[in-house]
């Protein structure tokens, strides 16, 4: 790779760049989806090529291919080169990296079982019999298990002397099912919604999630979600279970908090950001007691990398201290403007896209509340339990989510289901109203593998480590019905 | 680019190699380049060229499927190899559709040779009118400029073998001041279509009308939705309720309606994958030719989209409607329409009494799938309407609203449609504005 990789970032020079950085990507995936008792997929994917950025005249350039061979790193080179002396038509201020990256290294993630070493038929056999334990339960209409396994394999090189080759293990499963009845459908998902849960990890992580014990479990909450009458609506306490309270900082915190975002570069796209400059280290992002970090070393984090896509360390990075806004997650050009050093976040959807800033494992400190502590400590309120819609507008103000299941909470014990749950509010007022948090037991890093930004799209893996929590006066239900 | 010829001799290697009872190869290529700009600066500018193809093998009843974009030989070996061997592990699928045998594909106008080689120059120029139009009125401006060329193809081992390719042009801007912001989009066949200057002057026009926006209490409120909010629920629509599987499955808003009036009699949606004034495809993920499929006719339920499996399942043919198949998502309609009326853009304000304007929704999700809920936030200029005209902006708003009772209510149709880019990245979207009797707003936020 070093002969290619010093082909390209050579070229660049001679042809006026003033930076340039390479990445040789390698992505295999294999997915399996079991659906009412048949295979519905089972994919083995494979992509590989590279892509050249650099900057020129002070401009950015990127192109990419998946011909890794000297022409075509010498075509696109040059192609890059002339995309950067386009861009520099129409810029304002020369780029400005701050200072130079030059790490060498490796990173592997650690993994007990690697799942590309699993035979298939042993992952088939697991979610067959999820599968048909789920059809089992009347009323089940669609059953849906899946896994996933991702290794990425990546080389990135610099012109300023950084030379990282990195491999990342991937490891995903999950279960659906759909009850249709009572002129209703409704859902229910394990361990995580919208398919799958998934972690840098082995196939361990699968195995873990024991998919064929809790099959009858999922598939009869939804059959009693047809029956169940409506979350009543009203502004009350809410405890949310650890995955909503994922997708929660998800999308109220580690967006708002991407800087490319506050700077106005997302704008066109995804939007930009409550979390204005003038706000850091003052603004009060939430109560005393809400801790929340970047953290790209955790273990088995989906957001868990060695260096990110500049080349810079994965790092742990304080952003609300106390309740109190005091970090952003940052680019080596972002954070220049700021004055300071990147912390490592800007991270490509592969060989073909440039990387932009990303979340890496956003998590919210665990407090000190046992659940059944917190529950029987709650007069009156709903507890809210796993991800079935959201949104949020486009400066991560005003949020709205909807759940699969909700429980009345009454004089400190959890009571009747409620189907069709939403709440919504404004994030620093919501925030605001956490009063409790429970401890490292029910702690765990989520991953979110769909969090799409940029244009062209990309997809990112991020996690978010969560443990249920208590907000005082939320307002809950906007559904006729 | 492979092009038709290479495509044919990589297809008949594979194809030759392989011992399965049945062999698919599908081509998935393309070169594309987008010209991103930000704070009115170019600030991200990008290019890309691929080619992958997809190996999908039957023996007996087992299908595996395996994907490259290792072109070579050896690569190509490789990628039949782990195919068959993913197709000898798994169990036997009772439900299993034949590939298509040979058929004629009608072609479609889809390709512009101004857009496959359109330079970085010419993007960056096009970039420059919007970054240039904003500063001189004090404004910022956001968006990207794409141009693609994509190739698709398909040859199976029963004769089937089809080619296409096309290109694609598409803009989108948000033009923005502290307290405001407008947006426009567009999409065509032929980068020379995309009128920037209009599109800019657009944007900044409605960055300009939005400053000093109020606030407005959440409640239901008749409104104007531009085509940019039509667009978004017919493509939710099509992704909810307008596949064979949804209706198969329950999950339709049209199962059990078929022949009923479900909707305002002046709604009909359909798909047209062969027509031009769209972003043409001629054939699907399997290779079979692209049908005309009206879902709504007058208001009244007509039909969905069929991929091989679903129209096996109920003894009807294939639609042309598949994506790589098999799938567990189901038929997809990629190339949406819906009819414009008689009312000109001026006149859909003009007959709102006291109501909203709304140029376009942002984050929406369905929260209620089945009865089509969805939620989302306005965006990017909303305003207050009086007495059929615009009265002053307003903050943003969040609606939570059953899309197909808002098709219920709509009181007129706007006479010129435009196309868009799907939200889905693929495909196209053809659609007017329209006026409803009433949307449910239910919340407010800071902007």
């Amino acid at each position: 790779m070093r002969e290619l990789t010093d082909r390209a970032l050579n070229l660049a020079k001679v042809k006026g760049a003033t930076y340039a950085d390479m990445r040789i990507v390698r992505r295999d995936i294999r997915s399996i989806t079991v659906k009412n008792g048949e295979v519905a997929s089972l994919e083995s994917y494979t992509t590989a090529g590279f892509g050249v950025r650099v900057v020129v005249d002070g401009a950015w350039g990127f192109a990419s291919s998946a011909r890794l061979e000297p022409r075509e790193v010498d075509r696109i080179t040059a192609l890059a080169v002339q995309i950067a002396k386009a861009s520099a038509l129409f810029k304002l201020e020369p780029v400005n990296l701050g200072e130079p990256v030059a790490h060498v290294g490796t990173y592997h993630t650690p993994v007990k079982v690697d799942p590309f070493s699993v035979p298939l038929e042993k992952t088939l056999e697991l979610l067959l019999a999820a599968d048909g334990a789920m059809r089992a339960v009347k009323g089940i209409v669609v059953a849906e298990s899946s896994a996933a396994f991702i290794r990425e394999q990546k080389t990135f090189a610099n012109s300023e002397g950084a030379y990282i080759e990195q491999e990342i293990v991937e490891t995903g499963g999950g279960l659906e099912a759909l009850a249709v009845g009572n002129g209703d459908v409704q859902q229910r998902s394990y361990p995580n919604s919208f398919g799958r849960h998934q972690g840098t990890a082995g196939y361990e992580l699968l195995e873990a999630m024991d998919l064929v014990g809790s099959a009858p479990r999922v598939a009869e909450e939804a059959v009693k979600l047809l029956t169940a009458p409506v979350c009543p609506s009203g502004v009350t306490t809410i405890i949310l279970d650890a995955t909503q309270l994922a997708l929660q900082v998800h999308e109220s915190c580690g967006h708002p908090i991407e800087l490319d975002r506050v700077m106005g570069t997302e704008a066109a796209y995804a939007g930009t950001s409550f979390l204005t400059l003038d706000k850091l280290g003052t603004f009060r992002y939430g109560s005393p007691i809400v801790n929340i970090t970047a953290d790209a070393t955790i273990p088995g984090g989906l957001g868990t990398f060695g260096y990110d896509d500049e080349g810079v360390e994965a790092q742990r990075t304080p952003i609300v201290r106390e309740g109190i806004f005091v970090g952003y997650l940052t680019s080596r050009e972002t954070a220049a403007k700021l004055g300071q050093r990147s912390n490592g976040t800007m991270r490509a959807d592969g060989w073909n896209r440039i990387p932009i800033i990303r979340m890496t494992n956003i998590n919210l400190e665990p407090g000190e509340w046992e659940f059944d502590d917190l529950i029987a400590d709650t007069d009156d309120g709903i507890y809210m339990e796993m991800n079935k819609s959201w949104s949020i507008d486009d400066k991560r103000l005003n949020f709205q989510f909807g759940t699969e299941v909700a429980y009345q909470i009454k004089n400190g014990k959890l009571g009747q289901l409620y189907k069709n749950a939403t709440y919504t509010g404004i994030t620093p007022q919501f925030w605001a109203g956490c009063d409790a948090i429970c401890n490292r037991n029910h702690w765990n890093v989520w991953g979110t593998p769909n969090c799409g930004k940029g244009q062209p799209p990309q997809t990112a893996h991020v996690g978010h480590g969560t443990a249920p929590a208590r907000f005082r006066n939320v307002q809950v239900g906007v559904m006729k019905g | 680019m492979l092009g038709e010829k290479a495509f044919r001799k990589l297809a008949d290697q594979v194809l030759a190699k392989s011992k399965a009872d049945q062999t698919e190869v599908l081509l998935q290529a393309g070169d594309s380049a987008l010209t991103r700009f930000a704070n009115s600066y170019i600030h991200q500018n990008v290019a890309e060229s691929d080619a992958a193809v997809r190996l999908r093998v039957v023996i007996g009843q087992r299908t595996g499927v395996a994907t490259t974009n290792d072109l070579s030989a050896e690569g190509l070996e490789r990628a039949l190899e782990t195919a068959m061997i993913v197709a000898s592990l798994q169990p036997e699928s009772p439900s299993l559709p034949p590939m298509p045998g040979p058929q004629a594909v009608p072609q479609a106008v889809a390709f512009s040779e101004a857009t496959a080689n359109a330079s970085p120059e010419l993007r960056a120029r096009a970039a420059g009118v919007f970054c240039t139009l904003a500063r001189e009125k004090g404004l910022t401006a956001a968006g990207a400029f794409r141009t693609s060329l994509w190739e698709m193809g398909v040859a199976n081992s029963l004769g089937h073998f089809v080619h296409s390719v096309g290109t694609v042009a598409d803009v989108n801007t948000v033009i923005m001041s502290e307290d405001s912001s407008g947006y426009a989009e567009a999409a065509a066949v032929d980068v020379r279509h995309l009128d920037v200057e209009a599109l800019a002057a657009e944007a900044v026009g409605k960055a300009l009308r939005s400053r000093n926006p109020r606030p407005l209490p959440a409640g239901e409120y008749p409104v104007v939705l531009e085509h940019y909010a039509t667009a978004d629920i017919v493509t939710i629509m099509g992704y909810l309720a307008f596949s064979a599987l949804a209706v198969q499955e329950g999950r339709s808003f049209m199962a059990g309606k078929f022949g009923q009036l479900i909707m305002s009699p002046s709604v009909s949606i359909w798909d047209d994958g062969l027509d031009p004034s769209g972003l043409p495809l001629p054939f699907d993920f399997e290779g079979v030719p692209k049908k005309r499929v009206d879902f709504i006719k007058d208001g009244v339920a007509i039909s969905v989209v069929h991929d091989s499996a679903t129209a096996l399942k109920e003894g009807v043919q294939s639609t042309g409607h598949s994506l790589p198949m098999p799938n567990p998502q189901g038929p997809f309609p990629l190339n949406m329409f819906m009819a414009g009326g008689t009312t000109s853009a001026e006149g859909l304000i003009a007959g709102l009494d006291k109501g909203l304007l709304v140029t376009r929704f942002h984050y929406t999700v369905p929260v209620h799938p089945a009865k089509a809920v969805v939620t989302g936030m306005t965006r990017d200029g909303t305003f207050w309407v009086e007495k059929g005209e615009i009265a002053y902006p307003v903050k943003n708003l969040r609606f939570t609203e059953s899309y197909l009772d808002a098709f219920n209510r709509v009181e007129a149709v706007g006479r010129e449609t435009q196309l868009l880019v799907s939200r889905f990245e693929i495909g196209g979207v053809r659609v007017p504005a329209v006026r409803l009797a009433g949307f449910r707003f239910t919340g407010t936020t800071e902007f």
